[in-house]
């Protein structure tokens, strides 16, 4: 197996610019400056409460939902600021999709489960819908197991099954970054280790950022990470470097377990 | 006495009181069900559904009661159904925290707790005693009022119990909001909806007093809307409260329909509940 060269060229994907983000008066995040690199895994560690799960939801615009929240400062997809007002969210949202903490499998059938998304951005005929299907749920590694019942409601699966499900929603829009909230947290240790694996699959096609609590889990599938703390970016790198030798005294005590 | 035996001697005061007033209240619901069932099934006769309500000491049916009963309650539910789930929808997914929103809620609670003669008296007021005289389309219009506020609020409730996970899931899929209200909150609901819509029929069948000042009732067949039209209840008020033992009978029969009626809608209402996928 080749070795990455540590000289191929980073492209930055997403450029995190001075963001400062605000439930109502309460300021959630502070001037972050941050660039996630296409093709790549960027995990995003930290305790409770450091800014991490509200720094994803940014980038997809998620707060949008909420009055009250805002964010300032510049978030650039491909050199466009999408904090911008006029910006279509729901254009940026079949650009950056997003897969959450607990499998949220919509009251229907597992085929129309993925075509929901697809429908919301593209006309494809049946047959082109069928393919479509069938290929993000290869690309979920859920293919084989559900082929013969996809008329099935999508709450049939089990836990793990749901959650490729929702990846296979996701990247059935095909986004250009996928969005990880903590997405191995309500499975078992069997599943999570499909969904570690199939993090490793798609990050050839689509950038990632995953949020987690497991700090192995960010030692095994990223190559960017970021540790924060209230609010704060404190320390971003390879993450080779993060959990080997971390600049901060705060980083090196938090994957150390000395603090969390 | 050891504190394990106090504990158990007080939870056995607290199981006995509380299944004492189960008991209470299941005796009261048993005999009333077992009047109705015995007075009941001994007044039905095939006659029932094929003749009209006849003068005293004559032989006949329910035949124009049912038919009145069934026509009003329908089309009350085809006015209060949309309007009333189109409410709950703006309450539980656009005004949750808007001014307008708010007063929906509080006007809603209001009517929601108004006794039904009111609705039926509001009703004569606003509708027969301008019309010049009674009608089924009035004696509707009272029902679907009184629905209303029951579907709005079952509605609202059963959206509100929907996962803000789901909804969001939905939103990162790019989804505009009408779309993710109609394709995914709405489809999670939808068992818990249709519950309340049943559960307002069975409701609503049974109500006597905003009929009386609105359809009133009709001896004879009639499925004119802007003619008195009869209905069960209304009939069976006027033939208990007669002198005349055959009318009583009738009465019987009546209450024995709409008893199983409402029985039937209330338990179709429980099944749709409990097989609903996302509880």
């Amino acid at each position: 197996m080749p070795i990455e060269s540590s000289a191929q060229a980073l492209v930055p994907q997403i450029s995190i610019r001075n963001l400062n983000f605000y439930y109502g008066k309460a300021q959630a995040l502070k001037g972050i400056n941050l660039d996630i690199y296409k093709g790549k895994v960027t995990a995003f560690i930290g305790p409770s409460g450091c800014g991490k799960s509200t720094l994803l939801r940014t980038i997809n615009r998620m707060y949008d939902l909420y009055p009250g929240q805002h964010a300032e400062g510049e978030l650039l997809i491909d050199g466009e600021n999408i904090l911008h007002g006029n910006v279509d969210t729901i254009a940026l949202r079949a650009r950056v999709g997003m897969v959450f903490q607990k499998p949220t499998p919509f009251p229907m059938s597992i085929y129309e489960n993925i075509a929901f998304g697809v429908r919301m951005h593209e006309k494809l005929n049946r047959s082109a819908m069928d393919d479509r299907i069938e290929w993000a749920l290869t690309k979920a590694a859920l293919w084989n197991e559900v082929k013969d019942k996809l008329k099935q409601p999508g709450t049939s699966l089990s836990g793990g099954q749901q959650q490729r499900l929702c990846i296979a929603r996701g990247v059935a829009v095909k986004p250009q970054v996928l969005l990880l909230d903590e997405p191995t947290s309500a499975l078992d240790p069997i599943s999570t280790g499909r969904i570690e694996e199939l993090i490793h699959e798609l990050k050839s096609e689509f950038t990632i950022a995953i949020v987690t609590h497991n700090m192995q889990q960010a030692a095994r599938v990223s190559d960017f990470t970021a540790y924060m703390y209230l609010g704060e970016l404190v320390e971003f790198g390879k993450t080779d470097d993060i959990f080997v030798k971390p600049k901060d005294k705060r980083t090196e005590d938090y994957i150390t377990g000395r603090m969390g | 006495m050891k504190l394990s035996t106090k504990r158990k001697a007080v939870n056995f005061f607290a199981l006995s009181m509380s299944l004492a007033a189960m008991a209470f209240g299941l005796f009261w619901l048993f005999w009333i069900l077992w009047m109705v069932l015995d007075l009941g099934v001994g007044a039905l006769k095939p006659t029932l559904f094929t003749e009209m309500t006849p003068p005293p000491g004559e032989a006949g049916g329910l035949k124009n009661a049912i038919a009145g009963s069934l026509i009003m309650v329908g089309l009350a539910m085809l006015i209060a159904t949309p309007l009333a789930t189109l409410a709950g929808i703006y309450l539980a997914e656009y005004g949750q925290r808007s001014w307008l929103g708010k007063v929906t809620r509080f006007v809603n609670d209001i009517l929601l707790s108004a006794p039904s003669i009111v609705i039926g008296l509001f009703v004569y007021a606003i509708y027969v005693a301008k019309a010049g005289k009674f009608s089924g389309m009035s004696g509707a219009l009272a029902l679907a009022l009184l629905a209303i506020p029951v579907m709005v609020r079952t509605t609202e409730n059963m959206l509100a119990l929907v996962p803000n996970s789901l909804r969001e899931a939905a939103f990162a899929l790019g989804a505009p909001k009408w779309r993710v209200i109609l394709m995914v909150t709405l489809r999670s609901a939808k068992s818990g909806i249709v519950t309340g819509i049943l559960l307002s029929v069975a409701r609503i069948s049974g109500e006597t007093a905003p009929l009386l000042f609105t359809a009133l009732s009709n001896q004879f067949w009639s499925t004119n809307l802007s003619e008195p039209m009869a209905s069960l209840p209304a009939t069976i008020f006027k033939f208990a409260m007669s002198p005349f033992a055959d009318w009583q009978q009738l009465a019987w029969a009546g209450v024995f329909i709409i008893t199983l009626g409402v029985l039937i809608l209330n338990i179709i209402a429980r099944v749709m509940f409990r097989s609903s996928p996302q509880r």
